[in-house]
């Protein structure tokens, strides 16, 4: 397994800190007037999220880890797992637990695009785009004419997930929505 | 400008900043009657401090690490006290706080101890930076070890507690004291502690200063371990300035010395939070 040494530590290098593959999003060199040089480093658990700040002395070196974001298809669920294709013309399924898709759950829908991250080969998180289209499938009756400002009522989507939106949108509309929020952007035309 | 690679990387307002700090630098030491030098930059010898590393030229001369030999050179030929603003170079020192060539402010003063000398340091960063308070910690309570203890610690877990220390230090002005005797680096010791200080601003390290070690056996002795240290590290050993001990042994007079980091001051200064922002060509544009 490839090493790097906190002189090659940049950001974006995908790496192997206790166990967990992480992402370095600051690397800062440090060094006390007479003393020796250190690197506080930043980095991101692409398992969980986190960030975590380690301080490692100059030269140090750690593994480098086996990470690659893959573009995939939603195929389907069998309840357990949520089963992605490769879309690169291999083919190639991957199938993700529970705990890997729940940031994208939401967001799934077949045949939709999504970012999967790999580690190993086995996938760690899943990464929805930024924005997607879904159908409404439950709300309050939408109140006509009412297109200005003001007012919001929840509805559910397709996929199950639960946003609010304005008082106007009806059962079967399609709803542009944006991921990293959760928050309803516009109507679109079917 | 800056996105242009030959334009400066600093706006042309921190070069007029520059300027007016490196004519207060000169109005503060002329008042005081202490006398502008300039040494080598390029010198047969460097430093041995293991934790500092020279770039060394073609023909194997070394770009001075600070101008401390050759200033103290001077002060045993029976110079009065002096001061000197120029280019420092450390090898592999890059970062958000460091560049591999910056400008060092060094002066020496006859008859001083370290007190007297962060009094003097104090007052020119005010006359810099604008008047504040400054508190006083010795680098054990830094640390956080008990200073009967700082013996038993291995040197780079205390340098790892430094830079921990430093990092969640909030603003303010503050001189750490009474360095460990193995820390003392030049200054002299009494006891367990060396009189060393550093300053340190709004977390940044500005200045590192000593009530100067005279006694040129002793000053053999530590070069000689910080050599010892280097090999333990794996580092090349650097061979000792013979010129500096030769200094030494016709005597160095009584006196404390001071460097500051003038790039660090200026951005501090500048409110801006790196030397990149005040420096016209850091190393990645220069």
């Amino acid at each position: 397994m490839a090493t790097y040494s906190t002189n090659q530590f940049r950001a974006g290098l995908k790496v192997l800190l206790e166990g967990d593959p992480c992402s370095i999003l600051e690397n800062e060199f440090v060094k006390p007037g007479k003393g020796q040089a250190f690197n506080r480093v930043k980095f991101r658990n692409l398992k969980t999220g986190r960030v975590w700040e380690r301080t490692f002395k100059s030269g140090e070196t750690i593994e480098s880890a086996d990470v690659v974001e893959s573009d995939m298809e939603y195929i389907y669920t069998d309840g357990d797992f949520w089963h992605f294709m490769k879309t690169d013309g291999s083919y190639e399924q991957v199938a993700a637990s529970a705990e890997v898709v729940a940031n994208a759950v939401d967001w799934l829908t077949e045949q939709g695009a999504y970012a999967v991250t790999l580690w190993n080969g086995e996938p760690i998180s899943v990464t929805p785009p930024n924005f997607v289209e879904l159908e409404v499938t439950t709300t309050d009756p939408g109140l006509k004419g009412d297109t200005a400002q003001g007012g919001s009522k929840p509805a559910t989507l397709s996929t199950g997930a639960s946003i609010k939106v304005p008082l106007f949108v009806n059962v079967g509309d399609m709803l542009r929505i944006d991921t990293r929020t959760g928050e309803y952007v516009s109507r679109v035309k079917a | 400008m800056a996105a242009q690679p030959w334009a400066p990387a600093c706006p042309l307002s921190a070069l007029k900043a520059r300027a007016e700090m490196l004519r207060a630098v000169r109005a503060f030491f002329d008042a005081r009657e202490v006398m502008e030098v300039q040494t080598a930059a390029l010198a047969a010898r460097g430093a041995t401090d293991p934790a500092i590393a020279s770039i060394a030229a073609d023909d194997g001369r070394v770009l001075q690490t600070s101008p401390e030999h050759q200033m103290k050179r001077l002060l045993a030929a029976g110079a009065p006290s002096i001061y000197q603003i120029g280019p420092a170079f450390r090898a592999g020192e890059a970062g958000r706080w460091h560049n591999p060539e910056f400008t060092m402010l060094e002066w020496y003063r006859l008859g001083f101890d370290a007190p007297a000398l962060m009094d003097e340091v104090a007052a020119l960063v005010d006359v810099l930076l604008g008047a504040a308070a400054y508190d006083r910690r010795a680098y054990a309570s830094l640390v956080g070890v008990p200073a009967a203890q700082l013996d038993a610690c291995a040197d780079d877990a205390l340098d790892l507690r430094v830079a921990e220390a430093l990092a969640e230090m909030p603003a303010g002005r503050v001189f750490i004291t009474d360095y460990p005797a193995r820390q003392a680096a030049l200054a002299r010791v009494s006891g367990p502690v060396a009189a060393r200080f550093e300053l340190v601003v709004d977390g940044v390290e500005v200045a590192n200063g000593y009530h100067e070690l005279q006694d040129a056996a002793v000053l053999r002795q530590r070069m000689l371990r910080d050599n010892v240290t280097r090999l333990e590290r794996g580092l090349p050993e650097a061979p000792l300035d013979e010129a500096l001990l030769a200094a030494h042994e016709h005597g160095l007079p009584d006196c404390a010395g001071v460097a500051v980091g003038l790039d660090r001051l200026l951005a501090l200064q500048q409110g801006a939070s790196s030397l990149a922002e005040v420096m016209p060509f850091p190393a990645d544009r220069a």
